[in-house]
């Protein structure tokens, strides 16, 4: 008897979720079938004038249809949602060619470009960065240098003068004494800084410009070792197919000196127009510190030695990225800093 | 340094690589090539020809047809030379050869200029006679050759055969170097100083010239006495005499081996002086001894205001710190710059005294800059030449004086000055000069290395001669064994010791916090100028007593628009603004990190504080509360926004370049003071203005030192509240003068710690507000970490809240 009453409202409740139309008849159903007031939660409640026997046979017989139609109508459902969420999807192409929305990010600086990768080759050899003063005495900036009051290099270098002994450093290797006073050694530093000298501006020349000083001073410091360090720096800063080139050269504050070429990066050393044809770049100046650097700072020159450089950031920045004209850095045209 | 591969043969006669390769090679053993040239550049098929013929072209008034003999043949040549004649002998260019120039003695082109046989006026011409330009030569240095028309070779020089070379008869086969020679390699500022340079890389025998003087029975002492008052300017002077002087031309090698260094031939006397200047590097002198007064020459210092005639007819006037050189009675000559009218050379000279010197280099430096008066004579003296180089050099001049028939050569040289120094000893440290390089070089290897160059080993000792003044010790010879030892060869290694931690110190970590964060902000990074024009305070609507205006001045600028260090970071951001205005970019953003140069006091007698100032500015898309906005994203960045507070200035202190009503100063929290971190704002319109800009534009500018010494990269996790948060909104109507600044200041007060946040939602003047106030609308937010807020709990703070208002004058709106 119960038997015939649960296929009858099971074959209703199932042709009727066959008709439904979407999501929403389905519960419709599923409210009158299931909910607390439903058919199947009829018979449920009439199972009281079942008797005892039969109680689990009939509840069994009642969860499988309850069970069967919760299937058909979760299956139902889920073709419904699935068809509802196509459509809204269909609806919803865009045309991710349209132009974006610009995030203004602003540009770094060429020279800043070229200064942190300076700056992170070598910070990852370990050096510590650290700067000087600008405005400088003449013992700092010359003599201790190893450049005494009549020399040759104090004219060539065109030096801006101030008042007395004080001028504005022409270059930063003044930070090396700095460095030396300190009497910490070994000493392994960069110094990166702004430098002055007295050249009219033009495509090539700037009365300010930016250098990198390198300073290394221990026990067994060889030239040798000045080669490998600029060697890797060289390898790092332009590729590492990049060969150097050390030839000697004069500073008066370092014995032997020498100049750094690097294979061109543009042609890799078969010449072209950056090159001037010579497949070699000239990039910085290097040397052993002359034992009279070392000492004027009260370093003992027997047991230590030690090699410095200085690179012009500048030069690097106008080579690395084709800028043709130095004037282009100090304008500061945003058509120009946009492309860094 | 000019020096041509022919001269540099001369003392090295084995030298037979290429013009490249002598380049490359001593540019790597540390004389460096700036630039090398063929000076036979595009010379081809030219021969020795001879002019047998000349006839009038039938159709041409100013053509003649010649027939020039080349030795192997005949050839008809149609030329419109007026300086030809029958018998000359001339460079020809064959048809099918070339020549590198134009008659015009223009700009060379660079694949020169090819010759075919062809007809001139319908008569058949089969090449070319050339000038001297079209053989891509300077005329200036062919006095002897006819200046506007074909080169004749002269019967004087003796006359090359027909058919032969005609580059190699003008003496062309040739090439011109350029070398850098850097200021400790004096010697190397000679040819002979770069032949043995030539020859120790090479490995080549160096012959110096054999000087060898017959000298006549008269000594150059009954002639002339010498006497150096100021030795401290003048450690050596030689003098000798030469008699029964001829002034002629030169013979041609001489001519040509000073032309192929870019030197004019003059005579016989000057190319001497001129040629030996060149060979040793020693600048010479020759006074036409019969000017002398007292047979005497005295050198010592003029006296302030001196005038003196030099002898290009210029009148000048020296000081006391200019050396002289005078005779009995007058000064002759500015010593080792220029000589004096009084006592040159003549055509008519019989007896000549030849001077060769060694002056002060710093001295004769500066005096040439004093005077206005550069010769090549000086730019020698200025490098301080080798005093036993003086002497070398004045035997040389007389043995060419009697090889060249140009004169008699008395006996002796008459010398005062200081003594000539021994030569210098160092001791040869084979161990040393390794641990400096880092090589592994033998004890004979390095000796071989230095007798290449003339230096002499004895035992363990160095024998340093006079000419290298710039080996003193270990170092300069580790150098000379390094440079011919190879660079190249020398190993590749990191140094050995221990890894050091490295890395920015803590300014420049800070400095780079800022720069990211600005960029992220929008604003792409300046570089500007530290020096600038003192009109830019004006500009600056700065008050005349302004501190600003206390700037160091730069005793030998540029020029007055780069005169004085800046002791404000505006014009230089201004300067880049206005520039990108004027070029019409949209919406600029810029930021710069640079120093401002403080001075204690003025004149400068000690170093100025150095401020670095981080200067923001724009113009287009954006307000003064964007600005403030990147303020505090900048103070937040490194921890510090917390204890920031952006506030008005008060009236005596605003800033006159900002608009009076938008700007606000930046404080931190110091203690319990607070201390300027800068200032942001409008620019004032009339600054705007000054700078060509119109619109808008905003700057701030914070002081770094300020900054970085309390920035932090600090962080303590807070914990996420767990307890719902209450939310009240208050609607007011606020006296317009009332900052919200200061509203802000007492909800917070007065919230306590419940209050979470503040927010201003609604802010409106205008038409429905009475006239004197504005309507301004927050919301606020309440949370208790511990636990649910109640209701009465917040009422309880929102009554504080509200009573401030009203002490306030503050009106709520319902």
């Amino acid at each position: 008897m119960i038997k015939e009453t649960l296929d009858e409202i099971r074959a209703k409740a199932l042709e009727a979720i066959s008709q439904a139309a979407d999501a929403e008849k389905l519960n419709d159903i599923r409210v009158a079938v299931l909910g607390k007031k439903g058919e199947l939660t009829g018979i449920l409640k009439s199972m009281k004038d079942v008797a005892p026997e039969d109680r689990p046979k009939v509840g069994q017989l009642v969860n499988d249809t309850r069970e069967e139609i919760e299937r058909v109508l979760d299956a139902q459902k889920k073709k419904f949602d699935a068809a509802v969420m196509d459509a809204r999807l269909r609806s919803e192409v865009i045309d991710v060619t349209l132009p974006s929305k610009k995030m203004r990010v602003g540009h770094k600086h060429p020279n800043t470009v070229a200064l942190e990768e300076v700056e992170r080759i070598f910070v990852g050899m370990g050096y510590e960065v650290v700067e000087g003063p600008e405005i400088e005495k003449d013992y700092y900036n010359f003599e201790a240098l190893n450049i005494p009051a009549d020399h040759p290099a104090k004219d060539e270098q065109d030096t801006f003068y101030i008042h007395g002994d004080l001028l504005l450093r022409t270059q930063t290797s003044s930070a090396q004494v700095h460095e030396m006073e300190k009497g910490r050694l070994p000493i392994k530093m960069i110094s990166p800084g702004r430098v002055f000298r007295a050249d009219e501006v033009d495509a090539t020349h700037s009365p300010s410009f930016h250098q990198v000083e390198g300073l290394v001073i221990d026990k067994n410091i060889t030239f040798a070792d000045l080669k490998g360090t600029l060697d890797e720096f060289s390898k790092k800063l332009f590729g590492e197919e990049t060969k150097t080139k050390f030839r000697p050269h004069h500073f008066p504050f370092t014995e032997p000196s020498a100049e750094m070429d690097v294979s061109c990066f543009k042609c890799g050393g078969k010449g072209c127009r950056f090159c001037k044809g010579s497949g070699w770049i000239e990039i910085l100046g290097c040397g052993m510190v002359h034992p009279h650097v070392l000492e004027m700072s009260g370093i003992d020159n027997r047991e230590y030695t030690g090699f410095a450089f200085g690179v012009g950031l500048e030069r690097i920045a106008l080579l690395k990225y084709e800028i043709d004209d130095m004037r282009l850095l100090y304008e500061n045209d945003s058509r120009f800093l946009e492309q860094f | 340094m000019d020096a041509s591969y022919s001269w540099l043969k001369v003392y090295v006669p084995d030298l037979s690589c290429s013009d490249q390769e002598l380049f490359d090679a001593l540019t790597l053993s540390g004389t460096k090539g700036e630039t090398w040239r063929r000076l036979d550049k595009n010379l081809e098929k030219i021969v020795v020809g001879q002019v047998k013929e000349i006839k009038q072209h039938p159709d041409a008034d100013k053509l003649v047809i010649c027939q020039v003999d080349i030795g192997t043949e005949t050839i008809q040549i149609v030329t419109g030379a007026q300086n030809l004649f029958e018998g000359a002998v001339v460079p020809v260019v064959l048809s099918g050869g070339k020549v590198a120039g134009g008659h015009d003695g223009g700009p060379l082109p660079e694949n020169g200029i090819p010759i075919k046989a062809g007809k001139l006026r319908g008569i058949e011409s089969n090449g070319m006679m050339c000038s001297i330009e079209e053989l891509g030569c300077d005329k200036n240095l062919f006095p002897e050759s006819n200046p506007e028309g074909i080169h004749i070779f002269s019967e004087k020089d003796g006359l090359p055969a027909l058919g032969t070379d005609g580059v190699e008869a003008l003496g062309l086969r040739d090439a011109l170097f350029e070398f850098e020679i850097t200021s400790n390699r004096v010697d190397c500022y000679s040819i002979l100083g770069i032949a043995r340079e030539a020859a120790a890389t090479f490995k080549l025998p160096f012959k110096k010239p054999v000087v060898e003087i017959h000298e006549t029975a008269e000594k150059a002492s009954d002639y002339i006495s010498v006497e150096v008052q100021d030795t401290d300017l003048c450690s050596r002077y030689c003098a000798r005499v030469c008699t029964d002087i001829r002034i002629e031309q030169s013979p041609k090698w001489l001519r040509d081996r000073l032309r192929s260094c870019g030197i004019r031939p003059i005579n016989n006397l000057v190319d001497i002086t001129n040629y030996v200047m060149l060979e040793y590097g020693q600048p010479m002198h020759a006074f036409d001894l019969d000017t002398v007064a007292g047979h005497k020459i005295i050198v010592r210092r003029a006296a302030d205001g001196d005038k003196f005639v030099t002898l290009d007819g210029e009148e000048r006037t020296m000081d006391k710190d200019v050396l002289m050189i005078c005779d009995a009675e007058k000064e002759i000559g500015i010593a080792g710059i220029m000589g004096g009218e009084n006592s040159m050379i003549t055509e008519n000279v019989k007896t000549v005294l030849f001077e060769a010197a060694t002056f002060n280099g710093p001295n004769i430096r500066k005096s040439a800059k004093r005077i206005g008066l550069r010769t090549d004579a000086s730019g020698f003296f200025e490098k301080g030449l080798d005093p036993a180089n003086a002497e070398a050099a004045i035997n040389r001049a007389c043995a060419l004086v009697e090889e060249l028939g140009c004169g008699k050569v008395t006996q002796g040289i008459v010398e005062a000055g200081l003594p000539i120094k021994p030569e210098k000893r160092i001791p040869l440290e084979v161990d040393r000069i390794n641990a400096l390089i880092g090589s592994s070089i033998s004890r004979d290897d390095m000796i071989e290395i230095l007798n290449r160059e003339e230096v002499k080993v004895e035992g363990d000792t160095i024998i340093v001669p006079s000419f290298r003044q710039d080996l003193n010790e270990m170092c300069d010879i580790a150098e000379e064994i390094a440079r011919f030892y190879g660079y190249d060869r020398i190993p590749v290694t990191l140094p050995k010791n221990s890894a050091t931690a490295g890395g920015l110190s803590w300014k420049l970590r800070v400095e780079e916090t800022l720069r990211e964060t600005a960029r992220y902000a929008g604003f792409s990074q300046a570089y500007c100028y530290s020096f600038e024009s003192p009109k830019v305070f004006d500009q600056l609507n700065l008050a005349e007593d302004a501190p600003e205006r206390q700037a160091i001045r730069i005793a030998n600028p540029l020029g007055e628009d780069f005169s004085v260090m800046r002791t404000i970071s505006l014009n230089g951001m201004l300067t880049s603004l206005a520039t990108n205005f004027n070029r019409r970019n949209k919406d600029v953003r810029l930021f710069e990190l640079g120093n401002i140069y403080i001075a204690e006091s003025l004149p400068l007698t000690q170093l100025p504080d150095e401020r670095m100032q981080l200067t923001l500015g724009f113009y287009g898309e954006g307000d003064f509360y964007a600005l403030k906005g990147v303020v505090e994203e900048l103070l937040d960045s490194v921890s510090l926004l917390e204890t920031t507070e952006i506030r008005p200035f008060g009236d005596e202190a605003k800033k006159p370049f900002l608009h009076p009503g938008r700007q606000a100063q930046v404080l931190l929290a110091d203690g319990k003071e607070q201390i300027a971190a800068g200032y942001l704002g409008e620019l004032h319109p009339m600054v705007a203005h000054n700078y060509g800009m119109k619109g808008r534009v905003y700057v701030a500018v914070l002081d770094l030192p300020v900054i970085v010494e309390r920035a932090s990269y600090d962080h303590r996790y807070q914990g996420i509240a767990k307890f719902p948060a209450v939310t009240r909104d208050i609607s007011m109507v606020v006296p317009r003068e009332i900052p919200a600044g200061d509203i802000e200041k007492m909800i917070r007060q007065r919230g306590g710690k419940t209050l979470e946040s503040v927010s201003l939602f609604d802010l409106y003047e205008g038409e429905q507000i009475k006239e004197g106030f504005k309507s301004m609308a927050y919301s606020l937010s309440f949370r208790n970490k511990e636990k649910t807020l109640s209701d009465d709990e917040v009422a309880g703070t929102m009554k504080k809240i509200l009573n401030g208002l009203g002490s306030m004058n503050i009106e709520l709106r319902s």
